[in-house]
């Protein structure tokens, strides 16, 4: 293990990656162009195949059979992950993830755990263009028996940073599958260490059914009580936090920012805690709106809250193709303005 | 026991089953759907019979023959049927859905494959002696994961035996308007040595079954059998559209218990049926007094 402490979320992923191979042998990586020296289209599995090359499989380019591979080999023991390049091709794994990995263990009785994970990045912002720069989360949240796990920029307290430790722990302690939604523009945040954080105070819970996966409530510092609860999570989170910040000064408005690193199952207690003090909810995601994240998350806190959810409302991307022309694409996804506009309109 | 007659009752077993659960069908006991195995019992109790204790099975939607010659109870797989706790999967899996011991299948055709191929390289990779035996049909070759994984299942050089059942025909829809060029060919494009045999004799597949089964044992690598043979039976319980002169001919021709029937004298027949019958009424009976679900 290197001591090196890391600095981004590509680095943090990339030491998840590397413990949890180190720590296991029947933990398996699969996924097209993972081998060294290109190690994979983003980078995240450099140095693991020179590493553990008995344990990281490159593939041709078959999401859907990759992915079903990776259910049989859980299915006998093995920890199998699946890098899916981008986010775009999960539409080409669906059966698999849908029909069979998290069937197996209800429709057989419970007498089978399929620990299978499959990471993406989502997003756009680079100019990819119309596939290879959507967030399709929105599809698989409320596939029974998924866990849909977006890590957040934090440094946090392990060694690996927190989004490293995330993977590591998905990979080797979750039991049923998981999709592990990474995000392009993520990869080169920094991991925010406590320092870096001096201006907010954070509070991390984990919800008790959660897995392990952390929910963190964020507030300016020694700010009066917050008027709006925004809910944001992975990349969007980010752009959320300066977000809050900028309404802070420039406004004086104060917000709670809510951020689940468990997209399903939902579970949303933190945030209805806060909705109940701020009865408004803003919910930001990068992946179109319609039934979306934002959607469901709304409905929830208004089943739970009844009026004490006032006035609700959604930032998300746009309903069309992702354009790959910079301007059109700007236009396209929802930015750091287009929270700070809405959060006025609701304030 | 005298192997003409063990395999005999294997046959006859998989018949009177699914003859039962066809006749009982119409009472209301059984939920849901069910796709019979009659007219290719030989290929499950032929190629089952040379499996170990440690190998794997992984059917698709017409698995009821697989399961009774993996050694399957069919009190249990009744039970499933109805709907019961006391089914093999507690009746949430129903006909399709099943898993014993190391046989497991599954109701959508081409992720059998998938996950037939991934069992196959987590046996391999963890040093395991253990093969799979991984059971399609001719349907399944419509759909595209198929290819991925005989791609794979080549490159890893998968321990698995892929036993494709030619029954000519998908539901309503005949081979030779959905399946175009050569299905051998199929697998050898991929470099995956297949054996191509039209049979529905046990003992011709079974003889077969022995040489490819003890190859990927030995090779720790693939082998292919692509097995013509001819359901008997409609597609689930009362969807067939072939003629009644097809029909016949079929089972003139190709009923395997017949066929292998003939090998054993009236004497020993009978015996089979009466044992056979008896048992399979007792596990039906059995099912049927299986406590149901509490609600």
């Amino acid at each position: 293990m290197s001591a090196k402490m890391p600095e981004t979320v590509l680095e943090s992923l990339n030491l998840g990656l590397q413990k949890a191979l180190q720590e296991n042998r029947n933990v398996i990586l699969l996924g097209e162009d993972i081998l060294d020296p290109y190690g994979g289209s983003f980078k995240v599995t450099r140095g693991l195949s020179t590493r553990f090359p008995e344990q990281v499989w490159t593939t041709p380019i078959s999401e859907a059979g990759i992915t079903g591979i990776a259910g049989g080999m859980a299915l006998r023991g093995m920890r199998p992950v699946v890098e899916i390049m981008f986010g775009d091709f999960t539409t080409l794994i669906a059966d698999q993830v849908i029909n069979h990995l998290t069937k197996f263990s209800t429709m057989y009785r419970q007498q089978v755990n399929v620990p299978v994970v499959i990471r993406t990045p989502m997003g756009g912002r680079r100019g990819y263009g119309p596939t290879h720069s959507q967030s399709l989360e929105k599809f698989f949240l409320g596939v029974p028996g998924l866990s849909v796990i977006a890590p957040f920029n934090l440094l946090g307290d392990s060694p690996i940073g927190a989004p490293g430790e995330l993977l590591y722990k998905t990979i080797t302690k979750h039991n049923s599958p998981a999709l592990f939604i990474e995000n392009k523009t993520q990869y080169l945040l920094k991991l925010l260490s406590p320092a870096d954080m001096i201006d907010y105070e954070v509070i991390t819970v984990t919800p008790e059914d959660s897995f392990d996966c952390p929910f963190h409530k964020l507030s300016l510092r020694s700010s009066p009580p917050s008027q709006l609860s925004l809910a944001a999570y992975g990349y969007m989170a980010h752009l959320a936090m300066t977000a809050i910040k900028r309404l802070a000064y420039d406004y004086e408005i104060f917000c709670d920012l809510l951020v689940p690193t468990c997209l399903a199952p939902f579970h949303l207690a933190p945030l209805f805690k806060s909705v109940s003090q701020t009865g408004r909810l803003l919910t930001v995601e990068e992946g179109s709106q319609s039934l979306g994240w934002g959607a469901e998350v709304i409905t929830r806190t208004a089943e739970t809250l009844g009026d004490r959810l006032k006035i609700s409302g959604r930032v998300a991307a746009q309903g069309i193709v992702v354009p790959a022309a910079p301007d059109l694409e700007t236009e396209c996804l929802p930015d750091e303005e287009d929270v700070i506009r809405k959060v006025l309109e609701m304030v | 026991m005298n192997k003409n007659i063990f395999f005999y009752e294997q046959l006859y077993t998989i018949r009177r089953f699914e003859t039962m659960l066809l006749e009982k069908f119409s009472t209301g006991i059984f939920h849901g759907t069910t796709h019979t195995s009659i007219g290719q019992e030989a290929n499950a109790v032929g190629i089952l019979s040379h499996l170990a204790g440690h190998d794997l099975v992984v059917s698709n939607h017409r698995c009821h023959g697989h399961f009774l010659a993996y050694g399957g109870d069919p009190q249990a797989l009744f039970a499933e049927l109805m709907g019961k706790p006391t089914g093999v999967c507690g009746g949430v899996g129903g006909s399709q859905h099943i898993h014993w011991r190391n046989f497991y299948s599954s109701g959508v055709q081409g992720g059998t494959v998938a996950m037939a191929a991934g069992m196959a390289l987590a046996e391999k990779h963890s040093g395991s002696e253990a093969i799979v035996v991984d059971f399609m049909g001719d349907g399944t070759l419509g759909e595209g994961i198929v290819y991925e994984c005989l791609n794979l299942i080549s490159l890893w050089q998968a321990p698995i035996l892929l036993v494709l059942e030619n029954n000519h025909i998908a539901q309503t829809t005949p081979s030779q308007m959905a399946v175009a060029g050569d299905i051998t060919q199929r697998f050898t494009a991929f470099n995956i040595p297949a054996t191509r045999l039209d049979s529905s004799d046990v003992l011709e597949i079974s003889d077969t079954a022995e040489k490819l089964i003890h190859a990927v044992r030995a090779q720790r690598s693939p082998q292919a059998l692509i097995i013509d043979t001819a359901r008997l039976g409609t597609h689930s319980k009362g969807d067939d559209t072939r003629s009644t002169e097809e029909m016949d001919q079929l089972w003139q021709n190709r009923d395997p218990v017949t066929i292998h029937g003939a090998r054993l004298s009236a004497a020993d027949r009978d015996f089979v049926h009466e044992k056979v019958d008896a048992r399979i009424q007792t596990a039906f009976e059995g099912a049927l007094e299986g406590e149901g679900r509490s609600s």
